[in-house]
């Protein structure tokens, strides 16, 4: 490249902000390309670990690291919040009030939880029958309740689609099964699994097994439940329909939606502040010098770090062409990969992409991780991830033998 | 794939009871799809409202639109779509009005 160094400007550093900006700082000297990169807060939470908080599995200090120190030298951090873009003047306004200019922009500013769009869940209740584990406050402000938790019933509540790790609330429930067990109040304690889904997860095999998974550990199933409101103090939860749920602990995952300032930024987001991405190439539909990565994308794959992971590559490969003045070629297949917790030191994995279901067999080829089913190396590989993302994951590194692409070499197609 | 008749008309159907060709879908057929959806009868001018805000979201986007973007977005709260198609208003409102089942979540 010559003349003035172009911009980069990145909305974000969170699990695929970060792995960009580190990606691309190491093809372009700073004389060619300035990386700019923004987040509201300077606290990184490896939000996989949320789920472990409520257990005391994991300590909430361990997960959690300052974001500008996951950056590679040479990157600008503003700790600022977002206040709009405007995406005809290729400008970004910041809370501070500076405003940022960008040749190329990417939006990773993931999604947000929206408790307060449904009726009564931040009501009398909160924090005291309902919680959440999927913020910090709520995951630790839940491991004081489960403590003491003797009796009852416990629902664990989806109230509508899309929310980041679409297995996380059927690992929680597995959980917390092994938890009550270990407590010895199991028997006196009912696990009540409420979706808004036709079944335990959207995708039927897989769907099939965790379902039989579920009524094995006896956690009731409630399917196609679309909840109207969450009354708290009533301890009960109503249906759009009318009927009514009673619990006496709530386990609630609110409603998602992308990030505040895109609301305030004409032209970027869909009606739920999600942006328009093109599946393939993670080109926005908005501007051609806009990219997405990670859950911030409207496209049709599951909102997981997993799947942030393997379209980083992809969304790298384009902004450099891009960058180049070249036509992008990398393309993303939809490939997710995610394990799932069942309980007394077993885990499932499941590997998937826009065009094929979870199926059994191994991963990543025949000798490898056993897929779709229970084992305790499944679950060695979920404690070992953590390690693994603070220092391949967010630096940029590769692994060997996983690429981006799903792999099909240890898959059988028929079977279950 | 199946065919049936409404309105008179033989039209294709996919294992889920969703129009496999939109285009095969006519306003004359919507209250007999209604029936078989179980969407109460008869339609009224809400029902309607919904059902041309589905067909035109899925014409120009290519695929219908979630409860929750119903609710933001066709002027009929969510309360009241799940009056009007109890169960599941996206998915209901889809197959009465002839389109494919809304992408769902994965
Ligand atoms: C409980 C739980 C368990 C999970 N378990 C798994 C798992 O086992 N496996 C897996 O693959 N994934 C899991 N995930 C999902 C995974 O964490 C996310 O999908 C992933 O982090 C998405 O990355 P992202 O970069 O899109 O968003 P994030 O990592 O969430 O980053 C978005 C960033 O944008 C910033 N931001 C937002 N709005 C603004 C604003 N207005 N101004 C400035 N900054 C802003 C935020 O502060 C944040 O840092 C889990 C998530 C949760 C909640």
């Amino acid at each position: 490249m010559t003349g003035r160094p172009k911009r980069l400007v990145v909305l974000g550093a969170g699990t695929g902000g970060t792995l960009a900006a580190n990606r691309i700082r190491k093809h372009y000297p700073v004389s060619d390309l300035v990386i700019d990169v923004v987040d509201q807060n300077n606290e990184h939470v490896y939000q996989p670990g949320l789920l472990f908080v409520p257990f005391g599995l994991a300590d909430p200090e361990e997960i959690v690291r300052p974001r500008d120190r996951q950056l590679h030298s040479g990157i600008n951090y503003h700790l600022s919040a977002i206040r709009s873009v405007d995406v005809d003047a290729n400008t970004v306004l910041l809370d501070d009030e500076s405003v940022l200019t960008y040749d190329v922009l990417l939006v990773a500013t993931g999604s947000v939880l929206q408790p307060e769009e449904t009726d009564g869940l931040l009501g009398e209740g909160w924090l005291d029958t309902v919680f959440t584990f999927y913020d910090m406050e709520g995951a630790t402000a839940l491991a004081k309740k489960l403590a003491t938790f003797d009796s009852g019933r416990m629902v664990i509540n989806i109230v509508d689609m899309p929310i980041k790790c679409p297995v996380a609330p059927l690992e929680f429930a597995f959980l917390a099964d092994w938890y009550f067990t270990e407590r010895g109040v199991r028997d006196d304690i009912t696990i009540t699994y409420i979706t808004p889904l036709d079944g335990a997860f959207t995708k039927p095999t897989a769907s099939a097994t965790l379902a039989s998974l579920l009524d094995e550990k006896n956690i009731e199933l409630v399917t196609e439940f679309n909840t109207g409101e969450v009354d708290g103090s009533g301890r009960k939860l109503v249906g759009y329909d009318e009927s009514e749920i009673p619990f006496d602990l709530a386990v609630v995952v609110p409603l998602h939606g992308g990030a505040a300032y895109v609301e305030d930024s004409p032209g970027l987001g869909d009606e739920l502040g999600f942006i328009p991405t093109d599946n393939a190439t993670l080109q926005s539909a908005v501007r051609p010098n806009i990219f997405v990565l990670g859950d911030a994308a409207d496209v049709p794959a599951s909102k997981a770090g997993s799947v942030t992971h393997f379209e980083g590559e992809v969304l790298v490969a384009n902004i450099e062409s891009f960058l180049d003045g070249q036509s992008l070629e990398a393309t993303f297949d939809g490939h997710a990969n995610c394990f799932i917790e069942t309980g007394f030191s077993k885990a499932l994995l499941i590997d998937f992409n826009y065009e094929t279901e979870p199926l059994p067999g191994h991963y990543p080829g025949p000798i490898g991780l056993p897929l779709l089913k229970e084992s305790r190396l499944n679950h060695l590989g979920k404690l070992m991830f953590q390690s693994f993302y603070w220092h391949g994951l967010l630096p940029g590194r590769d692994i060997p033998g996983i690429g981006t692409d799903m792999p099909t070499a240890g898959k059988h197609p028929t079977s279950v | 794939m199946t065919t049936k008749h409404f309105a008179g008309i033989e039209v294709e159907l996919n294992d889920e009871g969703f129009f496999v060709d939109p285009a095969q879908w006519s306003e004359a057929m919507a209250p007999e799809l209604a029936e078989a959806w179980g969407i109460p009868t008869p339609l009224t001018d809400k029902h309607w409202q919904v059902l041309r805000f589905m067909r035109s979201e899925y014409f120009e986007k290519g695929t219908g639109p979630t409860v929750r973007k119903l609710g933001k977005t066709s002027g009929v709260t969510v309360k009241e779509l799940y009056q009007l198609f109890p169960k599941g208003p996206a998915k209901l409102a889809a197959g009465c009005a002839g389109i494919p089942k809304p992408r769902g979540c994965v």
